[in-house]
């Protein structure tokens, strides 16, 4: 027997009428309930090697909590995050799951829509499906035009039904492509949720007019997002993917864990910015890095995954193309905390606020400042392909949280009165995030009759060093919730209590009633 | 001494206002009578009667004397924008409105670099103010934007040479090709504008064609086929963009409110007319 810390029977009792609550839960589709079920199960193990102070910091309520583990679970089976290498996959076709590579675009897809149910991830769907349009591009004329068109509606339908959680994430771009062509025909007309799509953006090598034809996309189905290609590939090299939200990793590989501080609640402990500066983020940054090295450890060393796992054996990922992200939540909050604490206000006596004033701005730099040197200075010995740091990354948060806005966003309300000094804002602040973070507006329906304005926005805001941007139409079906997108006629069914297919439906509306997410200022 | 404009409002990211994301700059005053104008506040320049001071519920408005006359005063950290003195004004104006340079409004322009492709200047009627359009757009061009003009072609654009040559175009708005039409939606003759049409599409100057569509106020159909037909020859020179905008109530001054919003179905049916006669980039609102 492995051992094991012993638990209360109290907390067995808990977790066996949660059991129960769940199978009985009419909010919840058979493969709902599987899933949170395993997570109960996982809940009741106690075998990471936690640092000293965690629990003060992790198991608190949400205004309180000062680091977050995202239901990773207690024993982490396999990494969150799972890049597969579709284009090798296609190349080679699979031992295990007994395919041949693809002749034309029926196999190609046949085989893609087999594998996917195959990717593990912290979901249990896959979270990366792939470069799209290389990976399909060499098969698309290997039938006619229309029934090309056809067979991509079809595969994306497939996706969309049974890939149940809208953290899956396809790739495009930067150069246009036949496939990316059809894609977006199929989205406009679909408007469905699954998957995620993001657009990699290259000036001078993404053309205008293929721009404006995923813009029209964008504002009939809030995707594709739109990815600074020269910014990622310069800290991830050509070799990366954007997964689940918005997440910058490797091809190959992916990403063992994620955690987040919550940096308005470590504010709340500070008496000041000196003291939150130079002790309590410090503090809460240290334990956090050694939890993930403890999860880290656990996955490589304990779990089996990397020996046993088929997309190990044949190639399609490899251990040393995985890193892991440290996330955070609420600068905006930590800011307008330490400067309240302070007593720093405006010359007319009213408070300073994150996202409008510039000595809010420069508080937020500092506070990002200590977080990425404290991340170059922290290895783990898992973490090779990035230098054996983690990757930082803005997380878009939780259907729970309540005040605590996304990563280094302005909150929702608070949006200056000018797009131009929002972005001006941001561009401080997203360079930080190789592995991700990204805004978020919705535009008029005007804009429809002029997609350019969108285009000549997305292309100042790269020249910004921007890195990541989402538009959606005010009035569409498809909503970006914070990284992810869903159905409004879903979660209008969700609210009256049917179950609905998609697990991130209850996300957003968890995000709907506590993120205000469909307030956000209307561009 | 540098020139100065009235400057109704500047929006700084406008989607509306030309092709891409532009700012837009509105100028006060102007010198015909739309009576579907749906920004009848931008049409006259305040004469200081005070009226709306007393009925702004921000006492953003405040009475204050330059050069030993009686002036209305704003002050826009205090204004709520609720539109108020805009519609107690018995006479067209609107009190919110600020005097400005070419380099006072190139300012507030230069922030949104570089996220703009250029700037559009409308109203009121901007080429009332040629020499403030010529210097502006100078100071815009050094800075490699787009300049456009958004105008009812009144003034003959050829007796400003110097204006043209900075300007990238103009988007026109022809209203109603018959003069008894367009009299009777404007109270002004069209000679000028259609004489512009043609100028400008010679020159190459000619952004945009403008319509709004009103049935009940003047024969449109008509009206956007001789138009079709008139412009013909400069669009086989330099295309242009023709847009169909329907008549809609909002803003519109009460006594022009009444008209019918025509139907986006027959907006179509016109759109199809001029498509029919060779035109392609035509957008319908």
């Amino acid at each position: 027997m492995k051992e094991m810390r012993p638990i209360s029977m109290e907390r067995v009792e808990k977790t066996r009428q949660e059991i129960l609550e769940t199978i009985e839960s009419p909010e919840l589709t058979h493969e709902q309930k599987v899933a949170v079920m395993a997570q109960k199960a996982d809940s009741l193990l106690e075998v990471l090697d936690l640092p000293e102070g965690l629990d003060e910091l992790l198991n608190q309520p949400i205004d309180r909590q000062c680091i977050c583990d995202l239901f990773e679970g207690h024993a982490p089976m396999r990494p969150r995050y799972i890049c597969p290498d579709y284009e090798k996959f296609l190349k080679q076709g699979s031992e295990y799951l007994r395919l041949d590579p693809p002749k034309d675009l029926y196999e190609a897809l046949n085989n893609l829509l087999i594998l996917y149910k195959h990717v593990p991830s912290v979901t249990n769907y896959p979270v990366y499906l792939g470069q799209l349009d290389d990976l399909l591009e060499p098969y698309i004329d290997t039938v006619d035009e229309a029934t090309a068109k056809k067979l991509i509606k079809l595969f994306l339908k497939q996706c969309d039904r049974t890939i149940l959680d809208s953290f899956s994430h396809a790739d495009i771009g930067p150069k246009p492509t036949k496939t990316a062509l059809y894609i977006f025909e199929a989205e406009s007309e679909l408007e469905d949720a699954v998957p995620n799509l993001s657009l990699k953006y290259q000036e001078g090598v993404t053309t205008d007019e293929y721009m404006m034809k995923a813009i029209d996309c964008a504002l009939h189905c809030a995707k594709p997002s739109f990815a600074n290609h020269n910014m990622f590939v310069k800290e991830l090299g050509e070799r990366y993917v954007i997964a689940s939200c918005y997440n910058g990793l490797k091809l190959g590989g992916g990403s063992y864990t994620l955690c987040r501080l919550i940096l308005g609640n470590i504010a709340k402990r500070a008496s000041g910015i000196e003291d939150f500066e130079k002790n309590q983020l410090p503090y809460v940054c240290d334990i956090m890095a050694r939890y993930m090295d403890a999860r880290i450890r656990f996955e490589v060393e304990e779990s089996g995954f990397f020996e046993q796992n088929f997309l190990v054996r044949e190639g399609l990922i490899d251990r040393k193309n995985f890193s892991a992200m440290f996330g955070l939540v609420g600068l905006a909050e930590a800011v307008d905390i330490l400067l309240e604490k302070e007593g720093r206000r405006r010359p007319d006596g009213s408070a300073l606020r994150f996202g409008h004033d510039e000595e809010a701005t420069k508080l937020g730099v500092e506070i990002m400042n200590i977080i990425d040197d404290f991340n170059q200075h922290h290895t783990n010995p898992y973490c090779e392909a990035t230098d054996g740091h983690f990757l930082l990354h803005a997380q878009v948060g939780i259907a729970s949280d309540v005040n605590v806005t996304p990563g280094t966003r302005i909150p929702i309300g608070e949006e200056p009165e000018e797009l131009i000094d929002q972005l001006r804002v941001l561009s401080n602040f997203h360079h930080y995030f190789p592995s991700g973070t990204g805004d978020i507006f919705p535009v008029d329906i005007t804009v429809h009759r002029n997609p350019e304005y969108v285009l000549d926005i997305i292309k100042g805001a790269f020249r910004m060093n921007l890195r990541y941007l989402s538009f959606y139409s005010s009035n569409s079906d498809v909503i970006r919730v914070t990284g992810y997108l869903v159905k409004r006629s879903e979660l209008e069914k969700l609210n009256k209590g049917t179950a609905v297919i998609h697990d991130t439906t209850a996300l957003g509306l968890g995000a709907a009633k506590n993120g205000h997410i469909l307030e956000r200022k209307v561009r | 001494m540098e020139q100065k404009v009235l400057v109704n409002k500047i929006i700084p990211f406008s989607s509306v206002d030309g092709p891409g994301c532009r700012t837009a700059i509105f100028l006060q005053g102007c010198n015909i009578d739309c009576r579907y104008c749906h920004n009848p506040e931008t049409r006259k320049v305040c004469i200081n009667c005070g009226l709306c001071v007393e009925k702004c519920p921000a006492h953003a408005l405040s009475f204050a004397e330059r050069e030993g006359a009686r002036t209305v005063d704003w002050n826009q950290d205090l204004c709520c924008q609720c539109d108020t003195c805009i519609h107690v004004c018995p006479h067209d104006a609107s009190p919110r409105v600020q005097w400005m340079t070419p380099e006072e409004v190139m300012e507030k322009v230069r922030k949104q670099i570089p996220c703009i492709r250029g700037i559009s200047v409308s109203g009121g009627e901007c080429t009332l103010h040629p020499e403030f359009l010529t210097a502006l757009f100078r100071l815009a061009k050094q800075d490699g934007l787009g300049t456009l003009i958004d105008s009812n072609g009144m003034i003959l654009f050829e007796d400003f040479p110097a204006l043209c040559e900075v300007c990238d175009g103009v988007m026109l708005d022809i209203k109603a090709f018959d003069p008894e039409d367009y009299h009777r939606v404007t109270g002004a003759d069209n000679t000028n504008v259609l004489r512009n049409a043609l100028w400008l599409g010679h020159h190459g100057k000619l952004e945009e064609v403008r319509f709004v569509i009103v049935p009940d106020l003047y024969d449109t159909e008509r009206s956007v086929r001789a138009s079709g037909e008139f412009l013909r020859e400069v669009y086989a020179e330099h295309p242009f963009r023709i847009k169909l905008i329907a008549y809609r109530p909002m803003g519109v001054r009460e006594q022009y409110s009444h008209y019918e919003v025509p139907s986006q179905a027959y907006l179509g049916q016109l759109r199809d007319l001029l498509a029919g006669m060779g035109y392609q980039d035509i957008v319908l609102i």
